[in-house]
């Protein structure tokens, strides 16, 4: 293998930051419940994780908070939602995906303040795709009856919703969007790290004249997601988040008959065959793991290449990685942003150092780290045994591990050698055999040829220990909706 | 003393296509005969028969599959006078038959219910298929004893899953006649498997075991938190069947859903 070429000194950009100034923040901020700001009783604050500037002090929602928020919900599902026609549920749904396509630089601006990735990534995915969300599926709110013909669908009541960090706004819409166009009401909890998207949402359904409590929304941790999940006043719990917590969920729904689904932990296989579009590939498996810097629960983190191109690959992804700015959230050239939490850091450091000690070969490209704040290099792993804890466990950060194999056969036993099963690659210009392999990997999704596309109308969801329901799509309308037959 | 003395039948476990009796060596007084009380061990042993089989029943095309249901209610039909007389009669017995064969014509046509292609905005062809759970654990409710086995085994069939059911515990002869006509019915050693025995010996195995992908409380009256509680620890999909029910939904109950994307392109 020959050395890596250092970066090139005029590789250096020029600061291309976005402005601020498109946002303006409230020092504090309430719970969002009845259409109106409830006082908090707890708070904490809420910080930019690429420098630790506090943004906002947020309510810490306690029990009664959480309560008077499920109030609110059943209030507005009793007093009007779940009767109104479903052609005017639609017309706020549009209401709000216009309002979001109109104010998006400002929320995108937002998300990579207080989330830490990159403005190009919440400017041309997260917000696009959550208006996108909404249009979508304000276009259901009157069809329900040609979706599940014969069924009767009818709403479920009240929602409760528990949403993960890595897309605040875009899960929020995930999860928002279907349950309204379904005729229920909802009370979301964004994460603990990143609620200020979620709080500014407020502001949109103001604009969008929602009837007040049909959306309600309490910032907080974990408490205030175990009072959302243990109130008796909701009918169904949608979750997205780590299995553990997951799995916690679950046992504490069982016997109450309440409607779950989960959308959890995943350590997708991306196999990658020697007759693949090898350029093409590379990008691919950049962006399947280093996209969001790796806080995507279905990222490509174990890497399967077929031996006989085993050297050429990594070196040329090695070579990639040193091209790639990780850096300014906010800045227009980044590719690789802030580590949302110091939580989260420490968690990917920890595994990277087991990594180490169990005995990988580690490759981190040379790259100007910022001294404030929270920052991981693009990491890959190389000489990987499937034993070692990082190609296991989710690491959920900017961390690759590479792994070999020969044959196809073994390329679907290794990439189904986990409990996970949400995603997964396949790299190959054989058409039969990206069939072939599509239909043995046990993943909810399997993107061939490409990695990490969403889209309204894709249904999304794991197998196994990733979770069961699916979000998007059609299939995304059942979890909020009851039958007769 | 005259005429012949007829020879009774040994009530016993379907595990992986044969009729072993129960490893614990026990057995249990039901309907007035001796059956085989299934243990623990049992139980897993036939989630591992289930398991070796089921990539095989799923890989199996959907025509095929379906011709093999068909069989089973061949099978059914053949022997309907025996069965008339271990559940409510004849009438239940017809309805099982009818009602497998109903699901039989299912196992084709689920791929066009229930997937179909994705209007994603970009240039990228996008479908979504279903696929089967895997390995299911069934909890038979006591009655009807033929047609609540049938109504709760046959969906996760249609699928492609195999199934681990615990047969009703009131009630079991009408399961063991049920085991012995999906033996010569083309079914797959192993894709059904039957336990009679103490529902509450072996569901908290099944609904614990890390290889099982779902579980059916229909026979624990479709909810129990204990056995929830332990279906959460591989994050299993838990059924709340109904006895008597007949639709789609019930063999999507046990499905999963992939999707597929790949970019169009020159």
């Amino acid at each position: 293998m020959t050395d890596l070429q250092p970066i090139p000194d005029d590789w250096t950009y020029a600061p291309a930051p976005e402005s601020r100034e498109i946002v303006t923040l409230q020092p504090r901020y309430g719970h969002f419940v009845g259409g109106e700001w409830l006082e908090p009783s707890e708070t904490y604050e809420t910080l930019a994780p690429r420098d630790e500037e506090p943004l906002a002090v947020v309510g810490q929602a306690t029990e009664e908070d959480v309560d008077r928020a499920v109030g609110a919900a059943r209030d507005a599902f009793a007093n009007g939602w779940s009767t109104l026609p479903g052609s005017e549920r639609a017309k706020y749904l549009f209401r709000i995906a216009r309002i979001l396509q109109e104010r998006a630089r400002e929320f995108a601006v937002l998300e990579s303040l207080n989330g830490g990735k990159p403005i190009k990534e919440s400017r041309d995915v997260d917000l696009p795709l959550a208006a996108a969300h909404f249009f979508y599926y304000a276009g259901w709110a009157d069809k329900l009856e040609y979706a599940f013909p014969n069924r009767q669908p009818r709403a479920v009541g009240v929602a409760g919703q528990i949403i993960p960090w890595n897309f605040p706004l875009l899960m929020l819409s995930w999860k928002i969007a279907p349950a309204l166009a379904c005729g229920n009401t909802v009370v979301l909890k964004p994460a603990e790290t990143t609620p200020l998207t979620a709080l500014l949402f407020c502001d949109v359904l103001r604009q969008a004249e929602l009837p007040p409590g049909v959306v309600n929304i309490v910032t907080g941790d974990g408490r205030t997601g175990a009072a959302l999940v243990e109130h008796d006043g909701v009918d169904k719990i949608a979750f997205t988040g780590s299995t553990d917590v997951g799995k916690a969920i679950q046992r504490r729904l069982a016997g109450t008959g309440k409607k779950l689904t989960l959308e959890l932990g995943g350590k997708a296989a991306n196999v990658v065959f020697d007759d693949c579009a090898l350029d093409q590939a590379v990008e691919g498996i950049v962006n399947g793991i280093y996209f969001n810097q790796g806080h995507v629960c279905c990222a490509g983190s174990r890497l399967f290449v077929q031996e006989s191109i085993y050297e050429p690959l990594v070196e040329k992804l090695k070579q990639r990685l040193t091209t790639l700015r990780v850096g300014d959230p906010l800045d227009k050239n980044t590719d690789v942003g802030a580590i949302n939490s110091r939580m989260q850091l420490e968690k990917i450091e920890e595994l990277v150092a087991s990594g180490r000690e169990e005995g990988a070969d580690i490759y981190q490209p040379p790259c100007r780290l910022p001294e404030k704040g929270y920052w991981f290099a693009p990491t890959v792993f190389t000489n990987v045994a499937q034993s070692y804890r990082i190609a296991q466990e989710e690491i959920f950060g900017p961390v690759l591990s590479v792994l070999t194999f020969r044959t196809p056969e073994e390329a679907v036993e290794k990439a189904n050698n986990t409990p996970y099963g949400l995603s997964a690659g396949v790299w190959t210009e054989k058409g039969s055999r990206i069939l072939w392999m599509a239909q043995r990997l046990r993943a909810g999704v399997v993107w061939a040829n490409t990695f990490n596309r969403f889209d309204p109308t894709s249904p999304f969801g794991g197998y196994k220990e990733s979770g069961f329901g699916r979000e998007g799509g059609l299939h995304g309308l059942e979890p909020y909706l009851e039958f007769d037959a | 003393m005259t005429g012949r003395l007829p020879v009774k039948k040994t009530y016993k476990l379907f595990i992986g296509g044969a009729f072993p009796r129960s490893e614990s060596g026990r057995t249990y007084e039901a309907e007035g005969q001796n059956v085989a009380s299934a243990s623990r061990k049992d139980a897993r042993d036939a989630v591992k028969a289930a398991r070796a089989a089921q990539p095989g029943w799923a890989k199996a095309t959907a025509y095929n599959r379906g011709q093999v249901l068909y069989r089973l209610a061949e099978m059914i039909e053949a022997r309907a006078g025996e069965f008339a007389e271990l559940c409510s009669g004849r009438e239940e017995v017809e309805r099982s038959i009818d009602r497998i064969v109903w699901y039989a014509g299912w196992t084709d046509k689920l791929a066009q219910v229930i997937g179909g292609s994705n209007p994603v905005a970009g240039p990228y062809f996008n479908f979504t298929v279903p696929e089967p759970t895997g390995v299911v654990a069934v909890l038979a409710p006591d009655e009807p004893a033929l047609l609540g086995l049938v109504t709760r085994v046959v969906p996760p069939l249609v699928g492609g899953n195999a199934v681990v059911a615990v047969a009703s515990e009131l009630r079991p002869l009408a399961a063991v006649e049920l085991a012995e006509a999906v033996a010569t019915s083309d079914v797959p050693g192993g894709v059904v498997n039957i336990l009679t025995g103490r529902r509450g010996d072996v569901a908290p195995t099944l609904a614990s075991h890390m290889d099982v992908n779902a579980i059916d409380l229909c026979g624990a009256n479709g909810v129990s938190t204990e056995l929830e509680e332990l279906a959460a620890d591989n994050v299993k999909r838990v059924v709340r069947g109904r006895a008597d029910v007949q639709s789609p939904w019930e063999i999507a109950d046990f499905l999963e859903l992939k999707t597929v994307w790949h970019p169009i392109g020159q």
